[in-house]
């Protein structure tokens, strides 16, 4: 177990390491300065000629938001189209596969538009390969594209010097795709396919087993779609079981590949604002809180895990190698762990074991970790939560001791702090709401909901508390974008795709325009220079105050529902 | 809307030429000179393919090492884990089901020994591997049904185990179809 302990703390260390240099790479490439990769800048030039954009332009604030819009109503419109085509497709159609009705369709498109990939079907029998490429794989890059770039220009808007302008969206759209998701995704796609990632157009293979029985064994261009599906906060695998099947993820060697792009970027963001803003120790404060935060979080659900499952232990036999139901042998217990705690706060959401069977204490840190969403979170989108956090920290700070807020010498005013406020009780009120109206259905409706065959196999007997989790899990991360799941839920009705379709675009859409608002208005103030009258906010002290301020927010928000799923179940399970 | 719709149409046109026609066939042709050219490395015995070394398969039979319960019963055409939930009582009887089961085939062990993970599905149903305990809790069985020495098979368990990367990352591990591909192979 020590020697385990030891290899996540250098598996941690080295993606520091990376997103250190990759932060200031960001910094380099968001400034126009030079860098590795300028050898492409003929490509872009390219590029931008066919697009018909001139990145240097740049665009007001509403065109901007307007640009995000249209995208993504265009790669919806687009995927849409194409998943509920797919059969018909003859390119890269390897047989076999299910047609996706509109709701399904629908909530698959929005799903990966959000960076979310919640996936209502199934890889091996729901989708086509071009399917895979052309929908799922395409998505995952642009929506990470996108998180990047709104990412950039928050950040941009909190410059010294005011202005009118974010940027170019085309402009750094593209660029963050040649710069950065490309390059590094055909790398980690090189490492994948030398350790075992198939990566064929070639059909489903039939073998015969050495017991002598016939087994059809899924397969398919899987290492293109990987590498995006983690460096881009997305967590959409090839199959069905995501990061736990074992073409996905052959052993640890992979793991620690996989695990150390789903840190990269969210990290180097962090990295890359305080380079950007030329202000290193708010980007140290900012990373150590959500480390500390993420730890809190963490080390607990290897805890619970290793000491396993009360109800398995009652039935006498030997758990100590950690409760191993639903995980993978080749990665064991206390990496199975390490690896849900990393992806339930950073919204890959990728899975290599089953969070359903996970202990009932461990959802209570899945959750929490989920909801807020902001340690290290997502790529562009992490730190987006973060500064919502801060601008409300800011103003409960300054009305403690008597100061005006200000935040990196600009007043935040209350329209800032009301749009703040508005996002952060969003959320909750969101996948809270519609918890709500999943349970009065369960509890009205003659046998919990099957009759109207809307909530597939929930029960609300005998696994009453645990069927309550199943729900509540299944909204939080789709709006924090996770999209990790309690899979007994039967996911793929209409209510469920459409109910957490509307989710996902709510909560993709609303921090991202509220937070780009809140950014617009800051960056047409002037700048004034700090004095005793401001409060500091690089400063550990902050830090601390900004830690309190999440915490009362989010046990508020979140409490009553932990209690009445993961406790509850806690207290009332078998021992 | 105008102003952006143009742009947003044919950058769409473009990065799907990149993304996903360019960008897969590149990868798709490096994953040539991968083991197993990219499409899954397979395991071969008494001249012919008997499977995939990363995708486990089903061994109920006594005279093999068995794997672990899978809640696709090991059909690699799809994947899944039991998901349940930890405490639900349907789940536990299960549970009990198989420690039944593994004690009537193996009536030398006790119960208290068991490996949890030799009663309990994989997160992918398709799960390779088992620990070396796992293993070597069948090695009594074996032997009475194969007539064979103790000591050999724990040999051969042994020379079967993969230990933690750099000795640092994850648990040891032993495959199981290339474990009962040795066993068969035993004289």
């Amino acid at each position: 177990m020590t020697s385990e302990l030891i290899g996540f703390a250098l598996l941690f260390g080295t993606a520091v390491g990376l997103a250190v240099l990759t932060g200031r790479y960001l910094s380099r490439v968001f400034r126009n300065e030079p860098s590795v990769l300028d050898g492409l800048a003929p490509v872009e030039r390219l590029l931008f000629r066919l697009i018909g954009v001139d990145p240097t332009q740049p665009m007001p604030w509403a065109q901007y938001l307007g640009a995000v819009a249209v995208t993504s109503v265009v790669w919806v419109v687009l995927a849409v189209t194409l998943l509920m085509t797919q059969t018909q497709i003859p390119v890269w159609n390897q047989g076999g596969i299910s047609p996706m009705d509109w709701t399904l369709a629908l909530n698959t498109a929005i799903s990966f538009l959000t960076s979310t990939n919640l996936q209502h079907y199934s890889g091996e029998s729901g989708a086509t390969y071009f399917s895979q490429l052309f929908v799922l794989t395409f998505l995952q890059f642009m929506s990470a594209a996108t998180s990047l770039t709104v990412g950039v220009a928050l950040v941009r808007s909190l410059r010294a010097e005011s202005g009118a302008s974010p940027g170019n969206f085309y402009g750094d759209l593209v660029r963050s795709l040649t710069r950065v998701l490309l390059p590094l995704s055909l790398l980690v796609a090189i490492g994948l396919v030398f350790a075992g990632v198939p990566m064929t157009f070639a059909p489903y293979d039939t073998i015969q087993t050495l017991q002598g029985d016939l087994v059809s064994v899924a397969r398919g261009p899987v290492a293109a779609m990987l590498p995006i599906k983690h460096l881009g906060s997305n967590g959409g695998g090839f199959f069905g079981t995501n990061t736990a099947h074992p073409f996905e993820n052959p052993g640890m060697a992979t793991y620690c590949l996989h695990l150390i792009t789903v840190f990269l970027l969210p990290m180097a963001f962090v990295c890359f604002v305080g380079y950007y803003l030329n202000r290193r120790k708010l980007g140290v404060i900012i990373f150590t809180l959500m480390t500390g935060c993420w730890l809190l979080l963490t080390i607990p659900i290897m805890q619970q895990e290793w000491a396993g499952n009360p109800a398995i232990s009652a039935l006498g036999i030997d758990q100590s190698a950690g409760s191993l139901e639903g995980k993978e042998m080749r990665f064991g217990t206390l990496a199975s762990a390490f690896w849900c705690g990393v992806n339930v706060v950073i919204p890959a959401g990728a899975l290599t074991s089953m969070h359903d069977s996970y202990t009932s204490l461990s959802g209570v840190f899945m959750l929490l970790g989920m909801q807020i969403d902001a340690f290290y979170g997502g790529v562009g989108t992490g730190f987006m939560y973060l500064f919502l956090y801060i601008i409300i920290a800011i103003f409960i700070g300054s009305l403690m001791i008597g100061r005006t807020p200000e935040l990196l010498g600009k007043k935040v005013g209350q329209t800032e702090i009301q749009l703040a406020v508005g996002v952060i009780v969003a959320q909750p009120l969101i996948y809270l709401g519609l918890t709500a109206v999943a349970v009065l259905i369960v509890s009205r409706a003659p046998d919990g909901g099957v009759a109207l065959g809307w909530l597939g196999n929930r029960t609300a007997g005998p696994n009453g508390y645990h069927g309550f989790t199943t729900m509540l899990y299944e909204y939080v991360s789709s709006v924090a974008g996770n999209g990790s799941g309690f899979e007994s839920l039967g996911d793929n009705t209409p209510f469920w795709n459409l109910t957490t379709a509307l989710a996902m675009l709510l909560g993709r859409f609303i921090p991202i325009v509220g937070t780009l608002l809140i950014g617009a208005q800051l960056y047409q103030k002037p700048f004034i220079p700090s004095s005793s009258g401001t409060l500091p906010t690089e400063s550990y002290t902050f830090g601390a105050l900004l830690f309190i301020v999440i915490v009362i927010i989010g046990a508020l928000c979140f409490f009553p529902a932990l209690a009445i799923g993961p406790i509850a179940e806690f207290l009332t399970q078998p021992r | 809307m105008k102003t952006n719709l143009i742009p947003a149409i044919r950058l769409t046109v473009v990065m799907l030429i990149l993304t996903s026609v360019i960008y897969p066939l590149v990868v798709a042709g490096i994953a040539k000179l991968a083991p197993g050219g990219g499409k899954g490395v397979t395991v071969e015995a008494k001249g012919r393919v008997v499977g995939y070394a990363l995708i486990g398969q089903k061994f109920t039979d006594d005279r093999y090492f068995n794997s672990r319960p899978s809640a696709v019963e090991y059909n690699a055409a799809g994947s899944a884990g039991s998901n349940k939930g930890p405490s639900n009582p349907d789940y536990l009887k299960m549970v009990q089901a198989r420690i039944d089961t593994f004690l009537v085939h193996n009536p030398t062990v006790k119960k208290a020994d068991i490996p949890a993970e030799l009663v309990t599905a994989s997160g992918s149903g398709l799960d390779p591997d088992l620990s070396p305990a796992a293993a070597k809790i069948q090695i009594a069985r074996i032997a009475k049904v194969r007539s064979l020495p103790t000591e050999r098979l724990t040999q051969l368990v042994d020379a079967n185990t993969n230990g933690p990367l750099l000795g640092l990352f994850g648990p040891s591990t032993v495959n199981v179809l290339k474990l009962n591909v040795a066993l068969d192979q035993l004289r």
